[in-house]
């Protein structure tokens, strides 16, 4: 009697290690089938000729995605000058000035950035720059692209200044460095990595964002290396064409993907290596 | 240079050694100044950083203006969308922002808790762990018009083949299940992640207590461990329905998009998110384009009360 309850308290704990452990693999189910999904759909498409010409219009075989390449690249490099500088500045601020009444609402600002939806963040950056300099622009779009870029790059410079021991500033105070070049010779070098790695997460993060860009960059079916008008991005073309009824236009937009998945995997190992090289915790 | 500070000649030592010492303390003033004209900009930047989201919310709110005066609260209980026939009722899009939204976080709770009790509690270390971790990690990188894709070229068909064997009258595929089941994949790694950390911090002499008393792993689990864990697990859970309200993309290719009040879960509709993606650059009236960026304020306030109540029970659970 006392055994059977045992048992069945047993095979009941047994029972839902089981159940936790096929529950919790089967989310690898649906990443899996679609990786080898765009894989499969995408790799017939990919070569040299893919990457380096624009999209040709319905019917015509041939065609690539270079305006889109090109344009994530400078839009990404646009927002990259205006966000990394900010968000390191800010993340030395809040642990600086880490008691004062300023950190506690920029905290909160930035707890609050981070949740916001990335469409809002499009509307933002209309109001602001495309309705005052009067067309869409790839520079609003970069902006967009750096708002949200700030609130990663932030928490994660002061989550790694955070730990770095306090004796190492004061050693170098003791020194009589000014405040200054503690910063910039001692403080930022150490924690070179983890800045580093945030960095390379808010970039991973804006390469895929199409949202912030529907009415800012809004788009362009020719390469243009010009930021004050519109520019294609990946993210924008696969929306454009995968929404489209050609089964041409989709059949770039399978190719386009597999190129964003590929460029977004392999950020997120290169930040994957920083950290286990370095150690750092995010 | 115009320095404020006036430098005393040395009168009675030799010139150079006068020279030099006057150099020395020149050099430390300016040193001074740089300081202080740094610390200047750190809290420049951090007013900076205040200033923008503020700047968000006035901006929000002023050019919501003129759709706020002229239809008031009306405009959340309207059932009618009619841009044409200047009707905007958004109660549609608040249908199909909760339902979809809260569907895909009911399916999403129970695999976003197995991984945190997994990864937590059965296998926190070795290489088993770690590929689960990865993948999780890789299910929150992938970009989201890439989900929306294959959603539409995969889970759509797969959809409209389940609603035909159940008798759905219409059975488009697309709708708000659909992207309730998109949305699922998607918020899974949220709260999976926050919770996997929540449930590692669990004392372990509590568990060992449990354990000494003859409790079985999954006694300790649900008797320990989750109660212990519960406002952690909660806050995650409502960071991921932050996510699942404000995501734009994959659900705006799979929803359907129709401004017609959804009368099932299988209906297509609408959420604010994907009107706004999919309306804002055909807004060629300002109560239109106001009524738009009012569903923007409604979702952004929302998100915002969302996420700094996860946070503050995050916070509040990692001090104690």
């Amino acid at each position: 009697m006392q055994k059977n309850h045992v048992k069945y308290r047993i095979g009941k704990s047994r029972a839902f290690q089981i159940l936790t452990t096929v529950l919790a693999f089967s989310c690898v189910i649906p990443l899996v089938a679609i990786l080898l999904y765009i894989i499969r759909a995408g790799i017939s498409r990919i070569n040299w000729q893919f990457l380096i010409h624009i999209p040709k219009p319905v019917g015509e075989v041939g065609g690539g995605i270079a305006n889109a390449l090109l344009g994530s690249v400078i839009m990404i490099g646009m927002a990259s000058v205006i966000a990394i500088p900010l968000g390191i500045m800010g993340g030395v601020f809040l642990n600086e000035y880490k008691k004062t009444r300023l950190a506690y609402w920029c905290r909160l600002s930035v707890d609050i950035l981070q949740g916001v939806p990335s469409i809002v963040i499009g509307i933002i950056a209309y109001f602001w720059l495309v309705k005052p300099l009067g067309g869409f622009s790839a520079f609003s779009g970069s902006v967009a692209l750096a708002i949200m870029m700030l609130p990663i790059i932030v928490r994660s410079t002061e989550e790694t200044l955070k730990m770095l021991p306090d004796s190492l500033k004061e050693a170098a105070f003791a020194l009589g460095m000014p405040f200054h070049r503690v910063l910039l010779k001692v403080i930022l070098p150490v924690g070179f990595s983890g800045i580093l790695s945030g960095v390379m997460l808010s970039v991973a993060r804006i390469t895929g964002e199409t949202a912030p860009l529907l009415f800012t960059a809004f788009g362009n079916p020719y390469i243009s290396g010009d930021p004050t008008k519109p520019m294609q991005s990946l993210p924008l073309l696969i929306f454009n064409y995968a929404t489209s009824p050609y089964k041409d236009w989709h059949d770039l937009a399978w190719g386009a993907s597999l190129v964003l998945l590929l460029w977004v995997l392999f950020l997120n190992i290169f930040t994957k290596l920083i950290t286990q090289k370095w150690k750092v915790q995010l | 240079m115009d320095t404020p500070y006036t430098i005393p000649a040395p009168v009675q030592s030799p010139a150079p050694i006068a020279a030099r010492a006057a150099a020395r303390i020149r050099r430390s003033f300016r040193q001074i100044r740089t300081e202080n004209v740094f610390k200047n900009v750190l809290v420049i930047t951090g007013l900076l950083l205040v200033i923008l989201v503020l700047g968000i919310l006035l901006t929000l709110i002023v050019q919501s203006l003129p759709s706020i005066r002229l239809l008031g609260l009306r405009f959340l209980w309207g059932k009618t969308w009619n841009p044409v026939k200047d009707v905007y009722g958004a109660f549609p899009f608040l249908v199909g922002t909760l339902l979809s939204s809260f569907l895909a976080l009911a399916i999403s709770i129970p695999f976003s808790i197995s991984i945190a009790i997994f990864l937590g509690e059965y296998h926190p270390r070795g290489w088993f762990s770690n590929l689960l971790k990865n993948a999780v990690e890789l299910i929150a990188a992938v970009p989201s018009v890439i989900y929306g894709f294959w959603a539409l070229a995969v889970l759509v068909p797969m959809v409209r083949s389940f609603e035909k064997s159940i008798g759905v009258q219409q059975p488009l595929g697309v709708g708000i299940f659909s992207s309730s089941l998109i949305l699922a994949v998607m918020i899974i790694p949220y709260a999976a992640s926050l919770g996997r950390s929540m449930i590692q911090m669990v004392p372990s002499p509590l568990k060992e207590a449990a354990y000494g008393l003859g409790a079985t792993r999954w006694e300790v689990i649900r008797s320990v461990v989750l109660p212990y864990t519960r406002s952690g697990l909660f806050a995650g859970i409502l960071l991921s329905l932050g996510r699942a309200l404000g995501e734009t993309m994959a659900v705006t290719m799979v929803i359907g998009n129709t401004s017609i009040l959804p009368k099932n879960i299988f209906a297509p509709g609408n959420t604010m998110a994907s009107v706004i993606a999919n309306e804002f650059t055909e807004a060629d009236k300002t109560v239109y384009l106001s009524a738009l960026i009012e569903l923007g304020l409604a979702l952004f306030l929302v998100t915002v009360v969302i996420n700094i109540a996860g946070k503050k029970i995050i916070d509040r659970f990692t001090h104690e």
